[in-house]
């Protein structure tokens, strides 16, 4: 293979995305040296299993895929607005379609809400740190050498083009030889390794290591959208890692599991995907759901209206998630009465859907609201998704969806869900829980800015797209007819409009690091929750001493009575793990394997498994029992974040 | 404390390396092997029972006690979600078809 076949040539775009890989890479490298960092990044990011730290390294990531993945948006839109001008061509449209939507499922709403879980569930319960702290560190880098090796397809190699759902037949060895699609399964074989351990790692932290008095029904809303969403990953992911194990076998080692050859069953691969997409689409949206309870609750200064409620309908919604899968594909035949079937309980998962939006209206009713960033992205987010999940019930009418079905009616469908609940829902929990990460708040003012940039952007983009639906325009094609031209246009100028607001929103971050006055309190918000009684910034054991919980809304309660959760005759060690570099190595390790296995250099890939083989047999017989913090050590920490002197008595 | 957890996990290596060698006699089975296409089926069957029972006893602390009812909530609802599968993409993939 030469180095022409190894890098992708002949598309000037490209070359410009190389040049921007080099200038970007050469920069970062140069800083860090310039500025000595290297030693402070390894041992205080690279190799810490600290909860919240691991949320930051999650939440830039996302926040970087957002970039990404919002690059490919725009250059679909420019080429759609102006088909004539051949600013992509079909292949090229059809690389940058597929890993738009990979890595905005895949590497950026994913990551930005397992991020959020990382830094705020342990606080919520009032624990010291996850369940399996190391397997968290591992989690995360699987994840980001997964994203890495999904990303660099684009100039080594070529990116996958068979779409983020890559139906077989076209994605098989047949047609779609060389790299491409390679990437696509061993980027997402990578990275969800780690999703499932973090499932795992989340279900046993919420169940085991709650404080003392927190039964299941008292805990904040957020941790059990996070328990419920564990749940979900834990079942519905080893069917995606199964499916995608079967296809990478097919393309590398000529099995026929999705092939039209021998006795292959390329719509196989459909049913298995949407076995495991259907509850994927609930993964992403059950936690922003999470996100939007605690925010309205805050700021409408009101308990949660209907927490049971809320709580059984995640559980049902949960539970019907598994049963609904066949609506992405009523039109693959199977039938009228298995489309009827799948019709009925389509819809019977809107109704706790349904439930849930009428109980955050009754929660503002009557209520004083205060208007902050935060809360209105929640606000935004009621009508929006209501439109999105209305659209679904549609498109759940299987007679119908022959006509809805790959247009762009299902194209704004799921832009209605998915960025009005996920995306809206990251963005407030990130304004929202920001003074906790950071030790400040965002600008209001600019943040507002931001806000209507993207909300009013949102939907100058994706409702005109429904009307080009019903127009008749297909989704997933790069050429337009007259007919559609004007709804393009105006669609094309909404999304510049969420660029925009995305880059006041990153400008947000860069004015309120400078200039935004250093929060004290450690509660900003006058909230209801546990995150919010430990001290600004969060020492790294979280809890001095453990709370006991009496109420839901434990902080909310303790506030009331003018109690703290500080007492410091109560003081004892605290145990912790220590940091380690093994989960980065060996992820590294893994990514190599994955990038060997890509262009089906066996050999490599067989000597990077062993690596990697040999990193958990170091890691099986591993003994370090982690250390303990002193307690005069913890006492100068609390009077110092508590404003107390600082001398010990 | 310190000096037990230093024992060699005898148990845990004794498992690690039968599920290895089950896995590739399951490969072989498959792949090598001239049994009967029913009899192929079968022997994968029942060697991915045994393979189950040697990751629930040897590595999932069924034995242990205090775990309440957990362990068992998880397998039944892991066994509901096979049965949806399997029931599932038969119902899907071959009505209409049969
Ligand atoms: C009221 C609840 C919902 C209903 C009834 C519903 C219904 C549907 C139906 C029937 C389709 C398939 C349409 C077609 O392919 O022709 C679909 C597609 C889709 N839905 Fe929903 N949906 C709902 C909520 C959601 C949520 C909450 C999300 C994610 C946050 C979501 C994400 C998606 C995605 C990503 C697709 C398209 C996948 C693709 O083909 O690429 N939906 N929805
Ligand atoms: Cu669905």
């Amino acid at each position: 293979m030469g180095l022409d076949e190894f890098f992708v040539t002949g598309e000037p775009l490209i070359y410009a995305g190389m040049v921007a890989i080099v200038l970007v890479s050469g920069a970062i490298i140069f800083l860090l040296t310039y500025f000595k960092k290297w030693k402070w990044l390894w041992r205080e990011w690279l190799t810490s299993v600290d909860h919240k730290k691991i949320g930051i390294m999650y939440i830039l990531s996302a926040l970087a895929m957002l970039f990404r993945a919002g690059t490919d948006a725009l250059m679909m839109r420019t080429q759609l607005a102006f088909p004539d001008m051949n600013f992509l061509d079909a292949q090229h449209y059809n690389e940058i379609f597929t890993t738009h939507g990979t890595i905005m499922i895949f590497f950026m709403a994913m990551p930005f809400l397992i991020g959020l879980m990382n830094i705020v569930v342990p606080l919520q319960i009032g624990a010291r740190d996850f369940a399996f702290p190391y397997v968290n560190a591992l989690s995360f880098w699987s994840f980001f050498f997964g994203a890495m090796l999904f990303n660099v397809s684009f100039v080594i190699g070529g990116s996958p083009d068979a779409g983020w759902t890559s139906y077989t037949p076209l994605a098989g060895a047949a047609m779609s030889p060389g790299p491409g699609q390679n990437f696509y399964l061993l980027g997402l074989q990578l990275s969800g390794i780690g999703t499932l351990a973090t499932g795992i790692n989340l279900m046993v932290t919420i169940l085991k290591m709650r404080a003392p008095g927190m039964t299941l029904f008292k805990m904040p809303i957020f941790t059990w959208s996070t328990l419920i969403t564990s749940f979900i990953i834990t079942f519905a992911f080893p069917i995606l890692t199964v499916a995608l194990a079967l296809m990478t076998v097919d393309r590398i080692f000529g099995s026929q599991f999705f092939t039209l050859t021998g006795e292959g069953l390329p719509m196989m691969w459909a049913n298995l995907f949407w076995m495991w997409g259907h509850p994927e689409v609930y993964i992403v949206i059950l936690p922003a759901f999470g996100i939007f309870s605690e925010v309205i609750a805050t700021f409408a200064k009101k308990r949660l209206f209907g927490y049971n409620v809320m709580v059984w309908s995640l559980i049902l919604i949960a539970g019907l998630s598994f049963l609904v899968w066949v609506h992405h594909f009523f039109t693959m035949g199977a039938g009228a009465f298995v489309n009827s079937v799948f019709s009925v309980s389509t819809m019977a998962i809107a109704v706790p859907t349904g439930v849930k939006i009428f109980n955050w209206l009754a929660t503002l009713y009557k209520s004083k609201i205060k208007t902050t960033t935060a809360m209105m992205w929640a606000l935004a987010f009621i009508p929006s998704f209501t439109i999105g999940g209305i659209t679904g019930v549609m498109l759940g009418m299987a007679a119908a969806d022959y006509q809805f079905h790959n247009s762009y009616f299902l194209i704004a469908h799921f832009h209605y869900v998915l960025v009005a609940g996920t995306v809206f829902g990251c963005f407030a929990g990130l304004v929202y829980w920001y003074p906790k990460m950071f030790g400040h708040t965002l600008n209001e003012r600019i943040g507002k800015w931001s806000f209507w940039l993207f909300v009013i952007g949102f939907h100058v983009c994706f409702l005109p797209q429904y009307f080009l639906g019903l127009d008749g325009m297909p989704r997933r094609v790069f050429h337009v007819v007259p007919e559609w031209f004007n709804l393009n246009v105006i669609s094309t100028i909404g999304a510049f409009g969420m660029g925009l607001g995305f880059a006041v929103f990153v400008y947000n971050i860069y004015y309120s690091y400078r200039h935004s006055e250093r929060e004290k309190t450690g509660d900003p918000w006058d909230a209801r929750t546990l995150e919010w009684a430990t001290t600004t910034p969060v020492p790294e054991y979280n809890f001095a001493v453990i709370p006991h919980v009496k109420s839901h809304d434990a902080y909310w309660d303790m506030k009331q009575k003018g109690e703290t959760i500080y007492d410091e005759s109560k003081l004892e060690p605290i145990h912790m793990p220590n940091s380690t570099g093994r989960p980065f190595i060996m992820m590294a390790i893994l990514a190599f394997t994955g990038f060997a296995l890509v262009f089906e250099w066996i050999w490599l890939a067989v000597a990077g498994l062993i690596g990697a083989l040999v990193i958990m047999g170091i890691r099986s017989f591993d003994y370090d029992e982690g250390y303990h913090i002193s307690v005069e050590d913890i006492k100068r920490t609390e009077r110092s974040a508590r404003g107390q002197s600082h001398e010990l008595r | 404390m310190a000096n037990r957890s230093r024992n060699i996990p005898i148990k845990h290596i004794i498992g690690f390396v039968t599920s290895v060698v089950l896995t590739f006699v399951a490969a072989w089975t498959a792949l090598r092997s001239n049994l009967p296409v029913m009899w192929v089926i079968i022997s994968i069957l029942v060697l991915a029972v045994i393979q189950a029972a040697i990751q629930l006893f040897l590595f999932m602390h069924l034995t242990e006690r205090g775990a309440g009812n957990t362990p068992w909530n998880m397998m039944f609802h892991g066994a509901v979600l096979a049965a949806i599968i399997v029931a599932g993409s038969l119902f899907t993939m071959s009505f209409g078809f049969m």
